[in-house]
């Protein structure tokens, strides 16, 4: 177990991670005016109202979620929730602000990757102890693992997604190449195949979406046994790029500047800019995660015929994931009420309707086993036969990878992919530069 | 003589075309100056109207080819628009109004009584444009925590009256000073008091000045986001910009109908605030500037 690191150390990392205007804006209160919750605030008459800020933001997840909150309501006259719209763009300086002015909501809908730091700065309460066995049994362990910081739970991992290639069936069909399956996925060296037999004439076999290419990157690499974030047994964390580090890196590399079977103009480009071309024939695959079928579903044209299909395999089918979490603030007078409600949002089915309203994966197991996330229809059945293979993504709890991530692997991984530079001239900047950053989170 | 008369013909001709041809360059400038500014405007309607399978369109077209209000229909299902939009008036609206109230008495001064100290005041207010976001908000943060107006629509406002403020009294400054001082001089000749002055003579003439000038503090305030976003918790007191990121998912995926519908939502109120006045502030600023 990691040992709990220091205030200052706190201060310092917290600090160098936060961007400088929500740091500045949460400065004043954090000197003055620490921890003011106000419980009367939260009581009239005797009745606790618990603020639940949630990061809904799909028609269907939205309306899941406040329908959720409506029947906790009409059963649960003494704890009422009050829903509180929040947005993925802004939810980190929100709520930096909002923990430093003592003005947290008490129950917070945030990603895996984004805790590191509210859980070490004692933002977040640990919620070891108040987890009903119920749902300590449900969730396997290995997604726990992703809200855990220093061995205590300070999320609970509830939706994931894993990345996977959406397809162009009609072209895959035609190309003869094999189609792979959550049971016989592609290896990395039959999909780099595959995607040359689909390259032709005006075609791409790929496209990668390459605009934030460090979560992608890493997350793949695990099915290659690629850890890049390396923890020694006294907790220090060390950055390597061994060979098994750099076979994806090196596929995506290749098929970009040598193979020439990915489109290079897609090097900047978010996910969701790639569905127009997708949807144009212009590339035959796209890896993307799994709940862009959303807008895959929604956009793409009557007659177009597509597939969801399995990240290829290395030497085992895992790939790391940060699933979005609950979590209560540590202010939050009424810790028992609050995980009370997060319990009942985490039921399985309640589960489930969350699950389809983001077109997520459910991290429980039961909900898992719900027929409605077994159907053939969108390819809901390949998303849940790779439920098992995700795993914490291996970088979310290291200090300082969001400054190593920004100042280091974005801009490293962006010049290797666009053939700027070459692997070792990678390596030395994720290693030597990576760990002279990593250090400074470390003293 | 005839050789003369067909060169002066002809020079006339020569003119015509010139103008002619001057005028045309000048009509196609604008034309152009015109579709750029409306480019991002057109933009978002066309976005707006268009059913999701259109919008995955390689070839986006500018027209709908089945135009839908959809957007609309789910822009207001998914976010509570109406409320953040009474939000955002409310905010803009009264900070305008405070900032123009703030800020013409001072305009005057400045502008009027030029010594030493309204020299340093005026550069004060003009170095305090330069100020970034960050430095501004700390001590805002503090005195708001202090009032216990976090969370609170007049501390918003408050927030935003400090910060169009400066830029308000540097306009407001500039419109006074176009005002020729013999007019409150010939007022004060015909027996008019300083206040007498003031509200007869220069508030009339400097009334397309204060419209302008609140236009602009309403509009800085109206798309305003950040000083919303921090201070703001409650989500009925939500701001329009604030719940326009509600649209947004993680990793920049974008529900882009709703999002397009709800944004040309934003735009419409300083449009028509434009369009209702702006005329009067293109007449109000030219009158008298040429003596008939």
């Amino acid at each position: 177990m990691r040992s709990e690191p220091t205030l200052p150390q706190r201060t310092r990392a917290r600090f160098h991670r936060r961007s400088l205007l929500a740091a500045a804006a949460a400065l004043p209160a954090a000197a003055l005016l620490p921890g003011c919750s106000d419980d009367n605030r939260r009581k009239a008459g005797g009745r606790i109202t618990l603020r639940f800020q949630s990061l809904a933001w799909q028609q269907d997840s939205v309306k899941a979620n406040r329908q959720l909150v409506a029947e906790w309501n009409r059963h649960h006259p003494d704890v009422q929730v009050r829903y509180v719209q929040s947005a993925w763009p802004t939810v980190h300086d929100q709520l930096l602000t909002s923990f430093e002015g003592g003005e947290a909501p008490d129950i917070i809908h945030d990603a895996s990757d984004d805790l590191a730091d509210f859980a070490y700065g004692g933002d977040l309460a640990d919620l070891t102890a108040l987890l009903p066995p119920r749902l300590k049994r449900d969730i396997p362990q290995q997604s726990w693992e992703t809200g855990m910081f220093g061995g205590r739970v300070y999320g609970i991992p509830f939706l994931q997604e894993p990345r996977v290639l959406i397809a162009n069936r009609r072209k895959l069909r035609r190309s003869g190449v094999r189609i792979p399956t959550p049971e016989r996925p592609w290896t990395w060296e039959e999909f780099a195949e595959a995607a040359q037999r689909l390259t032709r004439g005006g075609t791409y076999g790929v496209a990668w979406p390459l605009k934030e290419p460090v979560s992608a990157t890493l997350n793949l690499a695990l099915s290659t046994g690629g850890r890049v974030f390396h923890r020694h047994p006294g907790g220090k964390v060390e950055v390597r790029f061994d060979a098994v580090d750099q076979v994806v890196p090196r596929t995506i590399h290749d098929q970009l500047n040598i193979d020439r079977t990915a489109s290079r103009t897609t090097l900047g480009m978010g996910g969701s800019d790639t569905l127009p071309g997708f949807f144009a024939g212009r590339y035959a695959m796209v890896p993307l995660g799994f709940s862009y079928r959303q807008q895959i579903a929604q956009q793409a044209p009557e007659d177009f015929d597509w597939t969801v299909l399995p990240a290829p395999k290395g030497t085992v089918l895992e790939q790391g994931v940060s699933p979005q979490t609950l979590s209560v603030a540590e202010d939050c007078p009424h810790k028992e009420e609050a995980m009370a409600f997060i319990d009942f949002l985490l039921r399985p089915p309640n589960m489930v309707r969350l699950a389809l309203g983001d077109w997520m994966l459910p991290t429980g197991q039961e909900a898992l086993k719900d027929p409605a996330l077994r159907v053939a229809r969108h390819d809901w059945t390949t998303g849940t036969a790779l439920a098992g293979s995700l795993r914490s993504a291996p970088a979310q709890s290291v200090r300082g990878y969001p400054e190593w991530k920004d100042k280091i692997a974005t801009p490293g991984l962006q010049e290797y992919y666009s053939g700027a530079i070459g692997l070792d001239a990678l390596r030395k900047r994720l290693v030597d530069d990576g760990n002279l950053v990593l250090a400074r989170y470390q003293r | 003589m005839s050789t003369r008369q067909v060169s002066t013909r002809q020079l006339g001709r020569r003119a015509t075309v010139k103008r002619t041809a001057g005028r045309t360059g000048q009509y196609v400038a604008l034309l152009c100056y015109l579709a750029f500014l409306s480019f991002p405007f057109l933009w978002l309607l066309s976005t707006a109207l268009k059913p999701p399978r259109e919008l995955g369109s390689i070839h986006p077209a500018w027209i709908p080819e089945a135009p839908t209000l959809e957007n609309f229909r789910q822009a207001f299902a998914q976010q509570p628009l109406l409320e953040a939009v009474g939000n955002s008036l409310l905010a803009a609206a009264v900070s305008a109004v405070t900032a123009i109230v703030l800020a013409t008495p001072m305009a005057y001064v400045l502008a009027r009584f030029r010594n030493r100290f309204s020299r340093v005041a005026t550069a004060w207010v003009v170095i305090s444009q330069a100020f970034p976001l960050v430095l501004v908000i700390i001590p805002l943060f503090l005195i708001l925590k202090s009032l216990q107006l976090i969370d609170s629509r007049i501390g918003l406002i408050m927030v935003y009256v400090v910060w169009s403020l400066p830029f308000a009294l540097w306009m407001l400054t500039g419109y006074v000073r176009a005002i020729p001082h013999e007019l409150e001089e010939a007022a004060a000749v015909d027996g008019a008091g300083r206040t007498r002055t003031l509200v007869s003579v220069t508030t009339p003439l400097l009334a397309p000045g204060i419209v302008a000038t609140a236009l602009f503090s309403f509009i800085t305030a109206w798309n305003e986001f950040f000083f919303a976003l921090v201070l703001l918790k409650s989500p009925e007191k939500q701001t329009l910009p604030v719940v326009l990121t509600h649209f947004l998912g993680a990793e920049g995926v974008a529900d882009l109908g709703p999002l397009a519908a709800a944004a040309l939502l934003a735009t419409l109120p300083s449009l028509l605030l434009f369009a209702v006045i702006q005329r009067r502030i293109a007449g109000g600023m030219l009158a008298g500037a040429v003596k008939s």
